[in-house]
């Protein structure tokens, strides 16, 4: 039974119509009312600065904020692969149904239908509106937009530019911001934290804001709240995501009353460059498309320590094609992450600290080289320049990605496969939004990877991308009528309002606090350590035992976070390490939930697996009679979460049991 | 107009007439350098005292002399401007600078060199050109036998002057005289100074430099070093601007120093 | 590895700083650059000192936060690599290795290592875009786009905004980075509509902050991670001279 508090307000009628419907029903606000309408964005990714953009075009007054030094930098700038949308320019059978089926399935069916439609319906606007934005999309000679394929789908629905995909639509959204950035209908704060929500009567009107070079906490109001702040992946210590890369705006708004759905839902990418010691900050991701032509291989023998090249065919094991024969090296993200975590932990791991599995290009270059020398009629070309050529083609396709992993590594990829292993990539959940991207905090909105909404337990490749540029191009826009229509008579909220008198004191207690504690140990220090307990039992593999003992880890490290921890400088001045303190701290309590999440989720789906939960061959077992919900969880003071579901109804596409076999 | 004016107060715009100055400084360069190639003609100067009268007198060549010296000042107070300018863009500068890795030194110090320059110039014309059209160069009288092609020439006394620059007249049918202002006999006597020759050969290097950067970068600043034009650009900057046209200038005082003493 | 450090702090944009030397004798030659600051900033809290402050986001070499001057060039001694994406692979046992902040009076220094490059959102601002409302566009195939011009654009519109170019080169010039947003408008057909007005706009706000003027040394290219190539300015110095020569907007 869904929870009365949780009215996803999805609107009747067929799924194929429910938008259309919807769009043209929902509230308007006339033209003269925007211009008294304050809106607050907190995010310039590509769902913050799409939003932003459009919402100022319509006549709204916008306000930006980013911790970055400019709205171009944030995260969203690092996606590689791509963004997909249903326009079947292939024409190989994609349509939006599709494209709504593949991503409801992907997800393992924990995403809302009519959300994940929406998206699927909006999706070829995208393209639309950043090709005429002047986005350099790859194209075919003919002059048409190129496509690929992605992250095991069946079509070519995949629109990419380069390996630089995030890159090129965020530039093409931070373009649109700066026009209006220009135009003075959006004012820009870069270099700005949000640390706190502003509410009023139960509504969100505003926020309060660090300014990063001065210290200072500003107080900002908005009609509305619009949080476009990311995933936080970085409660891992180690994942893909940037350094700032945080959970804080969502943090202090679950904490103002604002569910977080299924937060233990995250990705863990399969092709990643390993960790190389302690040192290590981050992780860096390589592309997803180097799957399509790389095998993936450990030795049959464990502990094995010659060289990759000096182990003969036979004594390799392609664990992939292997157990997956149909899909071999492309089974989705998460089958493939787990299988490279049981080889590894099966002791069969490669490299200095046997935790890698090697993807091998040797093949493909053979292949490609053969290939072109047929192309260029070569006759019986020996072995050598055979290898040549296809060192040649295989540079053209994923050199960038070579180069990258031999400045990290000093290995050379053509001459020895590379070593990979999973990281922490994505977080499927965050706030929990109904049809409008509306929090359970009226006014305050959740847009992009900050929300939980459309990729359930486990996210296809180069689809968030399409959702933070659906959500802040073509759904915002509409959906925030709805409640800015009944706001027109609010007047701007006085900046001395007890409310943000009150909400500044806390946020200025809790820095007081931290710079007070001059501990002995630094922000980073606790960071890893929650990294770990994070990544040992609520990764890859998780279960009953061993979530209980992270939850009181956890309690215990934030505890010792609040004794012991050290930040020199001081708060009125640029301050990186209070900066970290401020986030770290809230990652301390959302590990705890995450944990919670997780073992209340007594099933395996998507990126979630529970060792308990899994068929005889080590697939994952889903429970569609008990957790088809999303698990909605509400903070009481004390750190305690009660637990609201939403129940997903799927009324179009019928559950089955994902195979890749 | 309010765009052309914009035009000319913008970086860009000033940069361009900067490389359309400079380009018009070089092509004045290849004239001079073809008028002077008269000096290793081996006729006591005639022909380069003819070439001398010619350009001091003929209108259209007074013109764009004028043009000309308006372009090097031009030239000279932007450039050096420009390069202060460009300074003060940088208040702190590096401890550690390693320029060399990015960048060719020639292009780093345009206005060192253009200075350099400058004061050749300045130098320059105080010897020659000042000299010729205000100070006292005595004149010679070349007789040749139009039928043998015979030369000779003969020093006029030194208080000797005459209304036009250059005299010619015929004496009976075979012989040509010719009486001008023996701008070459000032150059051979001055190129005797081996102070001179020496600031003549160390200006020439600077002109060298100045172009192996300057020519190409003149094109760049117009945007027309599109890639196909690109290496012919270079070519002709380096080959001609750089080597060839100061190694003939080098040339003269040389042959003078060595071979004319 | 041993590593000398001699970096420059700075407290505020008002201070006038100093270079501090630093001793690190655990380096491994696996750290990226950053990761060996990371060291280096544990190592100063654990004495009780003030770590330093640097820019720094996506430690993949795209984000184009990352910022320092390393031994006399933009980004350290390996061609086309961002700060973050050095490794300590580049340096030797013993080394020294002087790190400063970009200098350039249009890029004050905030703290340390920190720069401010407010000023290439302002030139953004003013025409960096094509002027396209949501929901204003057509289908993204109607347009054709011959595969040279769209990836011609593409290779311009790689720039990451870090700043090298300014920071490298002896004029402290935007060039570089202006013209790549310029040429990748000028090569598509979306941006035809707004071309001459968007270069002079541009220009005159580049112009505004304070930037130096173009030489044409090279420095630029040469020090920029992504390759930007410098007949991208030659094409931005024809378009300025065409905006303003041509007729019409
Ligand atoms: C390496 C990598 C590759 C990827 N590749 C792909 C791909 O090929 N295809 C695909 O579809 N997806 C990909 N993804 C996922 C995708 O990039 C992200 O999910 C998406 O870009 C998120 O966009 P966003 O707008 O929601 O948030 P972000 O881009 O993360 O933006 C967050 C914004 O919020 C701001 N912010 C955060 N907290 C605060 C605060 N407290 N105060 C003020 N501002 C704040 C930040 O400054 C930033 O501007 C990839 C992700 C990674 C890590
Ligand atoms: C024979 C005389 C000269 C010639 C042929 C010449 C030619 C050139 C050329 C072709 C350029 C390149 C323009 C460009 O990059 O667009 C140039 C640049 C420059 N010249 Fe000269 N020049 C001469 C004398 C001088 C003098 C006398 C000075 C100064 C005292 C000078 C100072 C400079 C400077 C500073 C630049 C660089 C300007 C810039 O890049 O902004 N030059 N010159
Ligand atoms: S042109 Fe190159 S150096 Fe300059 S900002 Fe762009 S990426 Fe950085
Ligand atoms: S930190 Fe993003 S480019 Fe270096």
């Amino acid at each position: 039974m869904t929870s009365p508090r949780l009215d996803a307000k999805i609107p009747g009628g067929n799924i194929s119509e429910k938008w259309t419907q919807y769009k043209s029903t929902v509230a308007l606000v006339n033209p003269a009312n925007k211009r008294k309408l304050e809106i607050i964005v907190v995010g310039s990714g590509l769902a913050g600065s799409s939003a932003a953009a459009t919402l100022a075009e319509l006549g709204y007054k916008v306000k930006v904020f980013c911790f970055q030094d400019s709205a171009r930098r944030a995260h969203s700038i690092a996606a590689q692969g791509g963004i997909n949308a249903a326009k079947n320019y292939q024409n190989d059978g994609d349509s939006t149904y599709r494209l709504f089926y593949d991503t409801i399935k992907g997800g393992d069916y924990r995403a809302r239908e009519a959300n994940v439609h929406r998206l699927a319906e909006v999706s070829a606007s995208i393209i639309d509106q950043c090709v005429a934005q002047g986005v350099p999309f790859a194209r075919e000679y003919g002059g048409l937009l190129s496509n690929r394929s992605f992250g095991g789908t069946q079509v070519q629905r995949t629109f990419y530019a380069a390996g630089q995909t995030g890159q090129q639509l965020l530039l093409g959204a931070y373009s649109a911001l700066m026009r209006q950035v220009g135009y003075g209908t959006v004012k820009m704060y870069a270099r700005h934290e949000m640390l706190e929500v502003v509410t009023v009567d139960g509504k969100a009107r505003g926020i309060i804001a660090r300014n990063l070079v001065t210290g200072e906490l500003e107080r900002h109001f908005g009609h509305a709240v619009l949080l476009c702040t990311g995933g936080y992946g970085n409660v891992f210590f180690l994942s893909t995501n940037a350094m700032g890369s945080n959970v804080t705006a969502a943090w202090k708004a679950h904490k103002k009353g604002a569910f977080f759905g299924n937060p233990c839902f995250t990705q863990i990418h399969p092709t990643c460059i390993p960790v190389s010691g302690d040192h290590q900050s981050k992780l860096t991701l390589m592309s997803e498309s180097l799957r399509n032509d790389g095998r993936i291989w450990v030795p049959k023998k464990a502990g094995d320590t010659r060289k990759p090249i000096d182990i003969p065919e036979d004594e390799r094991d392609y664990y992939l094609e292997r157990r997956y024969p149909a899909f071999g090296n492309l089974v989705p993200r998460d089958v493939a992450s787990r299988a490279a975590k049981e080889r590894c932990d099966a002791g069969f791991g490669v490299g200095a600290s046997k935790m890698a599995v090697y993807l091998d290009y040797a093949s493909a270059i053979e292949r490609y080289g053969k290939v072109e020398a047929n192309k260029q009629n070569l006759v019986n070309p020996d072995k050598a320049t055979i290898i040549k050529l296809g060192k040649g083609i295989v540079a053209e396709k994923y050199g960038n990605l070579f180069e990258m992993y031999a400045k990290i590594t000093g290995e050379n990829p053509y001459e020895t496969p590379m070593r990979i292993y999973p990281a922490v990539h994505y977080t499927m959940g965050g706030l929990w939004v109904d049809y409008n991207l509306m929090t359970t905090v009226e006014g305050l909105y959740a847009l992009g990877e900050a929300n939980f909404s459309d990729h359930g337990a486990n996210r296809l490749g180069a689809s968030a991308l399409m959702q933070g540029l659906a959500d802040g191009y073509f759904v915002i826009p509409y959906t925030i009528g709805a409640y800015l229509a009944k706001e027109i008579h609010t007047n701007p909220i006085s900046l001395d309002h007890p409310a943000f008198t009150e909400a500044e004191q806390r946020v200025k207690g809790i820095i007081e606090k931290l710079i007070n504690i001059k501990g002995n140990k630094s922000v980073d220090h606790f960071h890893k350590a929650l990294g770990k307990i994070m990544w040992d039992q609520c990764g890859m593999a998780r279960n009953a035992e061993g979530l209980k003992w992270a939850i009181s880890e956890i309690r215990k490290l934030r505890e010792e976070f609040w004794k012991d921890v050290r930040i020199p400088g001081g708060a009125m001045e640029v301050n990186p390490e209070l900066e970290k303190a401020c986030r770290v701290a809230d990652f301390l309590e959302l590990g705890e939930l995450m944990c919670i999440d997780a073992l209340n989720r007594n099933e395996s789906c998507g990126g979630h697996f529970r060792e308990e939960y899994q068929t005889e061959e080590g697939e994952a077992l889903r429970d569609d009679d008990n957790f088809a919900y999303v698990a909605a969880w509400e903070f009481h003071e004390g750190y305690e979460w009660s637990l609201h579901k939403e129940d997903l109804v799927f009324e179009n596409i019928k559950l089955t049991q994902r195979s890749y076999k | 107009m309010s765009k052309i004016s914009q035009l000319f107060n913008s970086s860009i715009g000033q940069k361009v007439i900067m490389s359309l100055t400079g380009l018009f400084l070089c092509s004045f360069l290849v004239i001079h350098m073809i008028g002077n190639l008269q000096l290793f003609k081996g006729d006591s100067g005639m022909a380069f005292n003819t070439y001398a009268v010619f350009m001091t007198t003929n209108p259209l060549i007074k013109t764009t002399s004028y043009l000309l010296y308006a372009s090097i000042l031009y030239h000279a107070v932007k450039g050096l401007w420009l390069a202060a300018r460009n300074r003060k863009a940088r208040p702190v500068k590096y401890a550690m600078s390693q320029a060399n890795a990015n960048s060719h030194w020639t292009s780093r110090n345009m206005g060192v060199l253009g200075t350099m320059i400058l004061v050749f110039i300045v130098v320059h014309m105080s010897d020659f050109w000042a000299e010729y059209k205000f100070g006292h160069i005595p004149y010679t009288k070349y007789t040749t036998n139009i039928l043998t092609g015979e030369l000779t020439s003969e020093a006029m006394p030194t208080d000797y002057v005459q209304s036009k620059k250059l005299e010619e007249y015929m004496v009976g049918t075979d012989t040509k005289v010719v009486i001008v202002k023996d701008l070459y006999k000032e150059v051979s006597e001055e190129f005797q100074n081996i102070g001179l020759v020496l600031l003549y050969l160390v200006a020439m290097f600077a002109v060298s430099f100045h172009l192996y950067h300057g020519f190409q970068s003149a094109f760049q600043s117009l945007g027309i070093a599109y890639d196909n034009y690109k290496g012919i650009i270079k070519a002709i900057g380096i080959w001609g601007f750089a080597i060839l046209i100061p190694a003939g200038f080098a040339a003269m005082p040389l042959y003078f120093y060595f071979f004319k003493s | 590895m041993k590593i000398t450090l001699k970096v420059w702090r700075q407290k505020n944009g008002k201070d006038s700083g100093r270079f501090e030397t630093y001793q690190l004798n655990h380096v491994s030659e696996d750290m990226s650059f950053l990761e060996m600051f990371d060291v280096l900033n544990e190592q100063l809290i654990t004495e009780n000192k003030e770590p330093v402050a640097f820019d720094h986001d996506c430690r993949e070499g795209i984000c184009g936060m990352c910022s320092m001057y390393i031994n006399g060039r933009a980004h350290g001694p390996w061609e086309g690599t961002t700060t973050c994406q050095l490794h300590m692979r580049a340096f030797n046992d013993g080394d020294t290795i002087v790190v400063e902040p970009w200098r350039s009076a249009a890029f004050p220094v905030l703290k340390d290592l920190m720069v401010d490059r407010s000023a290439f959102d302002r030139i953004m601002a003013v025409g960096g875009f094509v002027s396209v409302n949501t929901g204003n566009a057509v289908d993204a195939n109607s347009t054709l786009i011959p595969k040279e011009d769209a990836d011609n654009a593409f290779s311009a519109a790689a720039c990451i905004g870090c700043g090298a170019c300014v920071a490298t080169c002896k004029n402290s010039s935007a060039m570089l980075f202006v013209s790549a947003k310029v040429s990748q408008l000028a090569l598509l057909p979306q941006g035809q509509v707004e071309r001459k007005d968007r270069v002079r706009k541009m220009v005159a706000q580049m112009d505004a902050e304070g930037f130096g003027s173009c030489t044409n040394t090279g420095a630029c290219e040469a020090e920029c991670p992504k390759g930007i190539s410098i007949a991208n300015i030659a094409r931005m110095n024809r378009e300025y001279l065409g905006a303003a020569i041509l007729p019409g907007n």
